[in-house]
């Protein structure tokens, strides 16, 4: 949907806020639709993407994995290329820029991964601002590097202790702070939710991954791809990805976080084994119990541990224009350690659930097919939570 | 007539302000909601606001967290809090307002939630990430049922008040503060502004109930003669719930009750 009427994706997304924060959202909708097609604005975005943050990133042919599978052939999508190592870059500088010209001093961030943090940090750093970022206390742990990163970046790390103590707790936080600080402060949201028009504009700022593979496959196979993959969480490089390619004839798949299986309670599958409802300012899938409680969520990957998706998504989930499925902690590790050592290329946590996605998909496909796969990120910051993974779980 | 509206006309014609009390049920467990109510219905609260607890309370401050943590890991569920509000209203018939978020009633369906809240005792509702534009299934869902309060805040447009103002029933909740419930920033002057602007849109069609941050007496008395028609407090209510042993939580809410309502007569 180009531009949702109302913020409306359907029958999900809409401003579920307090008053207080109304008059922010409209100064923040006002000034994108005014900007959006600025030509300075588009101007200086473009400039940061190319040569700040390494705009456009390779799309390559896996022939190594793509020949131990024996099927398909895998291209990925290199995000993991950019500046910050995640394709969260795209989104930080759109706001960022945004954010300046719209005289705001204070930026705002919540953080998963840390991805989205130190991609905000970076972009305030480079255009002169000032961040705070909320970061959930038990992703501070798992993801400590990219605290590190912050701290070392300027940005000021706030651990949320409430609720599971992830990404959902540090989104609570980040309203509040805005809520306080409504009218200096800059909420510079990292994945496609939240209220409208926050789903369509990191979209938009996003959606530069999936024309770049438009533009890219077309010279490789002069064809859209047979597949798209890319992992959810909130769902930006997904959608991102997406967008662009859903007029095509291609097979979308999104990848949810399957954590222990979804027959237990440890995962985040929201589209899989969601229901609707009201969080964080959208109507979209939730993970929630019979009462409309929001449950803890679990995956290996921080960036995946939410409990809710994009509402765009949830649009397209009930469409039927995309599927979505799933991948276990198990297989993620079992992904990670393929693509590590096929192509000597070390994904996030968040992005081998794509890759063990397209490994599935590979080994169903013909040889004359192909997948593209957005690697939406590097695995530095994993490499320990693997290696305790590793030693828990393998013997030798 | 609504009850709340029933309550306001009659503390009119006494030269009154009301005193809103809220508490969160199960907080710290459904004993003590009992003995508060008591409390503040003997104290004299004119109308009892019940918060009902939801996982992400994203408008709410330290304090009605953690009330709503506790409540929630003490198994408060919607049925058990219906329950509770039958148990009240066979000793009350003061106005009660249920206070939670949006999901909670989404999920069951607006109809059937509110149909049910309302044979429980439930006169009105306050949700506070529910905005006007998201709300028409609620209203219709609402009406000629219980009272659908609608929040607006210092930063609040012209235009819109006047929208919030026609929409809102029972009275409007004017989030006195930039900040979560319980915010502790102290009397400010945008909010003093703000009370009589709202008041100068509304030309009292709706009476204005201003909270968040508002915990002394002093609080309410400053509020009163700004021209709020109703002052309500939550937070306080908590805290002195919290550090207040059972035996004594009747009698020290009554006490703090009497307090604060002492200071709505004009
Ligand atoms: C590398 C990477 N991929 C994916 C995600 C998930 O976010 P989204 O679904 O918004 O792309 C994150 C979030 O932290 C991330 O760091």
């Amino acid at each position: 949907m180009k531009y949702p009427k109302n913020g409306r994706f359907g029958e999900f997304g809409g401003k579920y806020i307090p008053e207080t924060l109304v008059p922010a959202i409209e100064e923040l909708e006002e000034n994108y639709l005014k900007f959006k097609n600025d030509n300075s604005f588009k101007k200086e975005l473009d400039y940061y993407l190319k040569i700040y943050a390494g705009r456009p990133t390779p799309l390559y042919y896996a022939k190594n994995l793509s020949e131990k599978i024996g099927g398909a052939k895998i291209y990925l999508k290199r995000e993991d290329l950019l500046h910050g190592g995640a394709h969260k870059i795209n989104n930080t500088l759109g706001q960022a820029i945004l954010a300046k010209r719209m005289n705001k001093k204070r930026i705002i961030a919540e953080t998963g991964a840390g991805q989205h943090g130190v991609a905000t940090a970076m972009a305030c750093a480079a255009l002169g601002m000032t961040s705070e970022v909320y970061m959930g206390y038990k992703d501070t742990i798992r993801q400590k590097l990219n605290v590190y990163r912050m701290n070392m970046l300027g940005s000021k790390v706030h651990p949320v202790k409430s609720g599971s103590m992830t990404l959902k707790d540090a989104i609570n936080d980040a309203i509040r702070d805005w809520i306080t600080n409504v009218e200096t402060t800059y909420y510079l949201l990292g994945s496609a939710v939240g209220p409208h028009p926050y789903p369509v504009m990191v979209r938009d700022f996003q959606s530069v991954i999936g024309k770049e593979i438009k533009t890219q496959m077309k010279k490789i196979n002069n064809k859209a791809p047979d597949y798209v993959i890319a992992c959810v969480g909130g769902g930006s490089n997904a959608i991102g990805t997406f967008y662009p390619l859903v007029d095509t004839d291609a097979e979308i798949i999104g990848v949810e976080a399957a954590g222990h299986g979804l027959k237990t309670k440890m995962h985040s599958a929201t589209l899989s084994s969601g229901s609707k409802g009201v969080l964080h300012g959208m109507m979209t899938y939730l993970l929630q119990d019979k009462e409309g409680q929001i449950t803890e969520t679990h995956s290996i990957s921080a960036g995946l541990d939410y409990p809710g998706v994009g509402p765009e998504h949830s649009y397209y989930k009930d469409m039927k224009r995309i599927k979505y499925h799933s991948a276990t902690d198990k297989e993620v590790i079992e992904a990670f350690l393929m693509l590590t050592r096929t192509e000597g290329i070390i994904p996030a946590l968040e992005s081998s659930h794509a890759i063990a996605e397209a490994m599935k998909v590979a080994r169903k496909g013909k040889k004359s097919e192909s997948i593209v796969v957005t690697l939406s990120g590097r695995g530095d910051k994993d490499v320990e939570e693997v290696q305790n993974y590793l030693d828990k779980h393998v013997k030798d | 007539m609504s009850k709340i509206k029933e309550k306001f006309a009659e503390l009119a014609a006494n030269n009154q302000r009301a005193l809103i009390s809220y508490i969160m049920v199960g907080f710290p467990n459904e004993k003590a909601t009992i003995a508060a109510v008591r409390g503040l219905v003997s104290g004299g609260a004119d109308i009892i606001e019940l918060g009902f607890p939801f996982s992400d309370p994203l408008a709410d401050g330290p304090v009605i967290q953690n009330a709503s943590t506790v409540s929630l890991e003490n198994g408060t569920t919607v049925s058990k809090y219906f329950d509770i509000v039958k148990k009240i209203r066979k000793e009350t018939d003061v106005p009660l307002v249920m206070m939670t978020y949006t999901n909670i009633l989404y999920h069951t369906g607006y109809q059937r939630f509110i149909a049910e809240a309302k044979k429980a005792g439930i006169d009105g509702f306050i949700l506070p990430d529910m905005s006007i534009e998201e709300s028409k299934k609620y209203i219709q869902a609402a009406k000629n049922n219980t009272d659908t309060i609608f929040l607006i805040s210092p930063n609040t447009s012209k235009t819109r008040i006047e929208k919030i103002s026609k929409i809102s029933t029972g009275f409007l909740y004017l989030v006195a503060v930039f900040g979560t419930t319980g915010a502790k920033t102290g009397i400010k002057n945008y909010t003093l502004d703000a009370i009589k602007d709202v008041k100068k849109h509304t030309k009292g069609k709706i009476p204005i109930g201003v909270g968040f941050g508002v915990s002394t007496p002093e609080d309410v008395r400053t509020y009163v003669k700004a021209g709020a028609d109703a002052i309500i407090v939550g937070s306080a209510y908590l805290k002195l719930i919290e550090k207040t042993h059972y035996d004594k939580l009747e009698s020290k809410i009554s006490a703090f009750t009497k307090r604060l309502k002492k200071q709505t007569t004009l």
